[in-house]
């Protein structure tokens, strides 16, 4: 089995893996980060994204041997010694978030969109945005609020 | 009331964990030694099965068990149940086929469970079940509901017409003499469309069997885990419920699926029997979820109104074929009858109502409650008729409402509920008012003006839950009681535990119940733990679903509650060495009257622990209390939604323009969270009417739609922001007047969204779910028609 | 999935090297086609050669040409500076596709050499007249797109860049399907000049295909009204539970006409 090393929430790891093992299997099994969630098999939900290379990328769709050097940051990086991160907070304060499995999906979207469009976010641009993540919970509607909320707060 | 009591808007308890990613779901949980299931389903609608030859598979590596339907009869697993008997007019009991946790000898439904797969790697589990050969008869599927007691194919051998039951509620002949005089008929034929509920944690369960203790203890993802040991223990007789224990952890969404004992969860306990102890893990897969989770809805239906001639509603008939699909899921046979027929009353006073439903198997997936669940397709039917009744009338379909609305409390309907409180006129004024409705004209015009159709819709929809009276349930055939149990437990420095039946699964409960606790005790949130989902921990419950957790699992606590206060008052006055009478308990403390003698709520507990002041022969030490609480009533949330919505004629486009929600749940305990619910229930019920339904092949029996390829789920960009408000008439059915939020959405947003469509297209009816070639289609037709 | 093994080779030598070395090895670009594919047991190849480690990205512009290197994925596409001056509607074609964590992987060369009948890409390079380069050779856009999944790519080629001609003007629309996100169908309209309007349609058909009517309209008069009441025949076109072949026909016509008020609001 290849051996693999990336850096993940900061730490150097590494870990010997199938060349069919997927990123969010490393993160999940061998990692033991489990916030990182498998919604679907078609790469649709959004529930396993996390950033590699400060991108959003859905860890259900990527190999982990592919991920050899990179950086990823997932769910569990963002809060810096207890203190949640301001996109975290939001979700919180708005409600954003009912049985909390697509969350961490759509926190870690919302990171990416706030790095591309801006921490001042209209409605319709974080609705659009929203297209790779489904909740089946909250009707968009605290989501969107949080997102919004969370952007203008970096 | 404190600040974080009942009524406060604050924000969740149980968020920390999950926007930290540190939710614990069954997914995240692993057990020493564990093994992977995979399950080999059915490639076919239905068949006979010859032979399963498992030798290959056997001997492939790392499989240490497969395990077939003979494999379980010869252990004596019981079949799955389903819990509530309804009667034919004949008087016959419903006719219940055999549901095996494994098929024998026959398959009914694409994604049947054939045999199952148990090795030391999933992707070892499933190279091994490639390699068991399945020797298959195929038969003629039985598809289209509609055709199936016609159909010379038998889904279970000896239930002949495939037909489970030929139900019927109400007065057959008052309705059919209404209907002789009436002035004006409206007549519909209804296609309420079938769901797959997909909550995004997919199903998931690990089994664990202990030899040395000859138990066994199930994760799994249920809405109520106390419910599933009862069946699994009683039914499928994997074991006495004190040797079985089941844990439901942090929950992924339910909305009704994971109310039932399923197949897997069954195997994965057998199955680490099997293989000595080990556990035995399985986790769906999106695809299996599509396949073998329960779907929703299905009816096939024909329903027509008798009208007098100055608008007012004599008399309601309606026909319904149910789908049941291939077995009868745990709560199946209840949902096209008791909580559908019995709501065709809405929020109308209708002097007659006659129903007839006849539930028939197909060879597709269990239909059985999916949030709302009879109730919303009672509700379509109710409201798609009075909104074509007034449009053929040519009455304001407000006006044509508030004609037939109930204004009189308590109010008998034809079909068992007797309603006992509600201010429809209130609800419809207010969203009429937030829904600028008097500004629709003009932007109507507007959109005409820029190639756009508009449309608007209402839906006054009625919902029963607080489910439910036990006596009352029990009348109509319900296998166990609805009640609820609650156990307050008060630590010594006066932090309290309150252990819960009901499981939350994104509802909140680790605050709303809090804030009961806080409103009632006088302390803080974070003073208040809330413990649900094991059976080693909480002794009893019967769940979460029919919007029954507010309603009756909290009215279970604050009954716990009273106890509580009253025992603690006794201790207060022995050390305050008062009256009983005169002590008095406000905002956390006690105080004797007419005095400044005064003790904190946490002190009072930490007397009744140490117990040195009062005569423990009279009063217990300690302080915990238990209760268990029978609602006397179902309760009636109901409310008014406004759909504004929008058609590009030209590719069949609808855009939501606006959502006004009017709802009375009567007693609201933390609105933010209650916004919530409705939000969600709206997006569902937008979902059944634009975008989402489970298409299975006629010919075939292949689910079409078995990935979010095909089945398309609403996303953000589908939904528009919601205007919501409230209206409060509390509910005199239990003690915090409260009514439930939960479903309402779902029930009252897919009428709301097809008045808007028919009315902006201007035809009488259209299916569900219009999606753009369905919307397009009528509009063409329409256009060539002018 | 089944097992396989992962290469990840640093230069195209090597790549075709191990391509040509093993029957049933599999090129693998962004992956975001084919890891779904994988994981439903749907392929079996018996090596997976990525080609991440390539670094073949970027977009260069030289004359009216515009060259998007195969390794290239969409999200860089859709908010290149290059592209948006250059080709406007192909930009926002780029920024059409899948959803934004699928365009952060997903690659114009895997797209291309994938063919998905519904996939958009297909659409730009028909319609802006482009050239496909690969480790073999240069083949022009016409030729490359054989069928449904199906390209003139040799088992062991792999393209490695696409230049497009920069047209005049351009407009793409698309009609998602509403449950995937790929095109139920979309359009793509370049006007090239001089009377040469390539008009290519994907989502529809089994493959990417040339609307010749409405070329010839709009070669005459480069206007919405030039492709109205132009029809496409259905009988060619998909049809499956979420849009019918008749359906698809008259997409195709709106999305065409969107498509140059597109390109002319420019």
């Amino acid at each position: 089995m290849p051996a693999v090393a990336m850096k993940v929430n900061g730490s150097q790891v590494s870990g010997d893996v199938e060349g069919r093992t997927l990123l969010v299997d490393f993160l999940r099994n061998q990692l033991n980060l489990t916030g990182t969630h498998v919604g679907c098999d078609t790469s649709q939900c959004g529930a396993c994204t996390v950033l590699v290379d400060g991108r959003a990328v859905k860890s259900c769709t990527v190999l982990a041997a592919a991920c050899g050097g990179a950086e990823v940051t997932t769910i569990e990086g963002l809060a810096k010694n207890g203190k949640l991160h301001p996109m975290q907070e939001a979700f919180r304060e708005h409600h954003g978030l009912q049985c909390g499995f697509c969350t961490p999906g759509m926190i870690m979207t919302a990171l990416d969109i706030v790095k591309r469009k801006g921490t001042s976010l209209s409605e319709e641009t974080v609705r659009h945005e929203l297209e790779g993540n489904i909740c089946r919970c909250t009707g968009y509607h605290n989501i969107v609020k949080s997102i919004q909320a969370g952007a203008s707060r970096m | 009331m404190t600040d974080t009591g009942i009524g406060a808007r604050v924000a969740r308890k149980e968020d920390k964990r999950f926007i930290m990613g540190k939710g614990r779901y069954v997914d995240d949980i692993h057990l020493p030694r564990e093994t992977y299931a995979y399950f080999l389903r059915s490639p076919h609608a239905h068949a006979k099965i010859d032979a399963i030859d498992t030798t290959a598979a056997r001997a492939a590596p790392g499989v240490l068990a497969v395990l077939t339907g003979e494999d379980a009869a010869a252990d004596k697993i019981g079949g799955l149940i389903c819990g509530w008997m309804i009667h034919s007019m004949d008087g016959s009991p419903m006719k219940v086929g055999p549901h095996p946790v494994l098929a024998q000898e026959k398959v009914r439904y694409v994604g049947d469970h054939v045999a199952v797969v148990v090795a030391e790697s999933l992707a070892d589990a499933k190279s091994a079940a490639e390699l068991i050969n399945v020797s298959y008869s195929e038969l003629d599927p039985v598809v289209d509901p509609g055709e199936a007691p016609g159909s010379a194919s038998l889904v279970h051998d000896g239930i002949e017409r495939n037909t489970v039951f030929e139900w019927s509620l109400g007065n057959k002949e008052g309705a059919d003499a209404e209907f002789a005089k009436a002035a004006h008929v409206t007549k519909l034929e209804i296609r309420n469309n079938r769901l797959i509920p997909n909550a995004i944690e997919p199903r998931a369960a690990i089994g664990s069997y202990d030899q040395a203790e000859d138990s066994f203890t199930l994760y799994t993802t249920s809405q109520n885990p106390h419910v599933a040991r009862l069946v699994i223990s009683a039914f499928v007789g994997m074991a006495p419920e004190h040797k079985l224990r089941v844990i439901a952890p942090d929950v992924g969404g339910g909305f009704g699926s994971k109310i039932f004992i399923y197949a897997e969860e069954v195997v994965c306990l057998w199955a680490s029997k099997r293989i000595g102890g080990r556990p035995v893990r399985w986790t769906a897969e999106r695809s299996e979820s599509f396949l073998a989770d329960a779907h929703g809805r299905d009816h096939v239906t024909t329903a027509e109104l008798a009208l007098n001639r100055d608008g007012k509603i004599q008399a309601l008939r309606v026909h319904t074929i149910a789908n049941m699909g291939a077995y009868l899921s745990t709560f199946a046979s209840s949902i096209p009858t008791y909580l559908y027929a019995t709501l065709l009353s809405g929020q109308y006073n209708i002097p007659q109502i006659y129903c007839e439903v006849d539930a028939v198997y197909t060879n597709t997936a269990p239909v059985d409650a999916y949030r709302g669940a009879g109730r919303p397709e009672a509700t379509y039917v109710v409201e798609r008729l009075v909104e074509t009744a007034a449009r053929e009338l040519k009455i304001d379909p407000a006006e044509f409402r508030r004609r037939n609305f109930i204004t009189q409390f308590p109010h008998q309907t034809p079909v068992i509920m007797a309603y006992d409180a509600g201010d429809y006129h209130a609800s419809l004024n207010r969203a009429l008012e937030l829904a600028d409705f008097r500004g629709f004209a003009a932007r109507k015009a507007e959109s005409s003006r820029n190639g756009r159709l508009r449309g608007i819709g209402f839906s006054t929809y009625i919902e029963a839950c607080g489910i439910a009276p036990s006596a009352a349930v029990g009348s109509l055939g319900c296998g166990v009681g609805l009640w609820e149990s609650a156990e307050v437990r008060v630590n010594p420095v006066g932090t309290v535990e309150v252990l819960t039946g009901s499981h939350s699964h994104g509802q909140g409960h680790e605050t709303t119940f809090a804030q009961l606790v806080s409103d009632r005790l006088g302390i803080g949130l974070e003073q208040v733990s809330v413990i649900h989902g094991d059976t080693d921990k909480v002794q009893f419950g019967m769940g979460t679903y029919g919007s029954r957790s507010g309603a009756v699992g909290m009215s279970a606590i604050a009954k716990a509650l009273d106890k509580i206060e009253a025992k603690a008052r006794k201790v207060a006055a022995h050390v305050m060495e008062a009256a009983e009478g005169d002590v008095e308990f406000r905002n956390g403390s006690f105080t004797v009257k007419g005095t400044d003698r005064k003790m904190a709520f946490g002190e009072v507990a930490l007397a009744a622990y140490v117990a040195h002041k009062f005569p423990t022969s009279e009063i217990e030490p300690g302080l915990k209390e238990g209760a268990f609480y029978d609602p006397t009533n179902f309760t009636f949330p109901a409310g008014c939604h406004i759909c504004e919505l929008e058609v590009d004629p030209e590719t069949g486009t609808v855009t939501i323009a606006r959502w006004t929600a009017v709802d009375d749940f009567g007693t609201l305990i933390n609105p933010l969270i209650v916004e919530g619910q409705v939000h969600g229930g709206i997006a569902q019920g937008v979902g059944q009417a634009l975008t989402e339904g489970a298409i299975y092949d006629e010919e075939s029996g292949q689910l079409i739609t078995g990935s979010y390829m095909d089945y398309c789920m609403p996303r953000a960009e589908d939904l528009p922001s919601f205007t919501l408000g409230f209206v409060e008439t509390k509910s005199p059915s239990n003690p915090l007047g409260m009514k439930g939020c939960g479903e309402a959405g779902a029930i009252a947003a897919p009428a709301a969204v097809m008045n808007a469509l028919t009315d902006a297209l201007g035809v009488r009816e259209l299916p569900m779910p219009a999606t753009p070639q369905v919307v397009w289609e009528a509009a063409s037709t329409r256009q060539a028609a002018e | 999935m089944y097992e396989f093994t992962y290469h990840r080779p640093a230069t195209i030598e090597d790549a075709v090297r191990l391509l040509k070395g093993s029957e049933a090895a599999k090129v693998m670009s962004g992956g975001q086609t084919l890891i779904p594919t994988l994981k439903q047991r749907l392929a079996q190849p018996s090596d997976i050669i990525d080609l991440s480690g390539l670094r073949n990205t970027g977009v260069s512009v030289s004359g009216s040409t515009i060259t998007i290197k195969a390794g290239t994925c969409h999200a860089e596409v859709a908010e290149s500076r290059d592209v948006a001056k250059a080709i406007p509607a192909l930009a926002a074609l780029a920024g059409l596709i899948g959803d934004p964590q699928v365009r952060h992987k997903g690659t114009l060369g895997g797209s291309i050499a994938n063919n998905d009948p519904a996939a958009d890409y297909p659409a730009a390079v028909v319609a802006l007249n482009g050239t496909v380069v690969t480790t073999a050779r240069r083949i022009a856009a016409d030729q490359f797109f054989t069928g449904m999944f199906e390209t003139a790519l040799d088992p062991s080629e792999i393209v490695t860049a696409v230049e497009f001609a920069v047209p005049q003007r351009a407009g793409y629309q698309k009609f998602r399907n509403p449950a995937s996100r790929y095109a139920m169908v979309g359009v793509f309209v370049a006007d090239h000049g001089g009377g040469n309007v390539r008009v290519a349609v994907t989502g529809a058909g089994p493959c990417v295909f040339r609307q010749r009517d409405m070329e010839a309209a709009l070669a005459r008069s480069f206007t919405p009204d030039a492709v109205k009441g132009i029809g496409t025949d259905a009988a060619n076109l998909n049809s499956d539970i979420h849009a019918s072949a008749d359906y698809r026909a008259h997409l195709v016509g709106v999305m065409a006409r969107r498509a140059v008020e597109a390109a002319l609001a420019g």
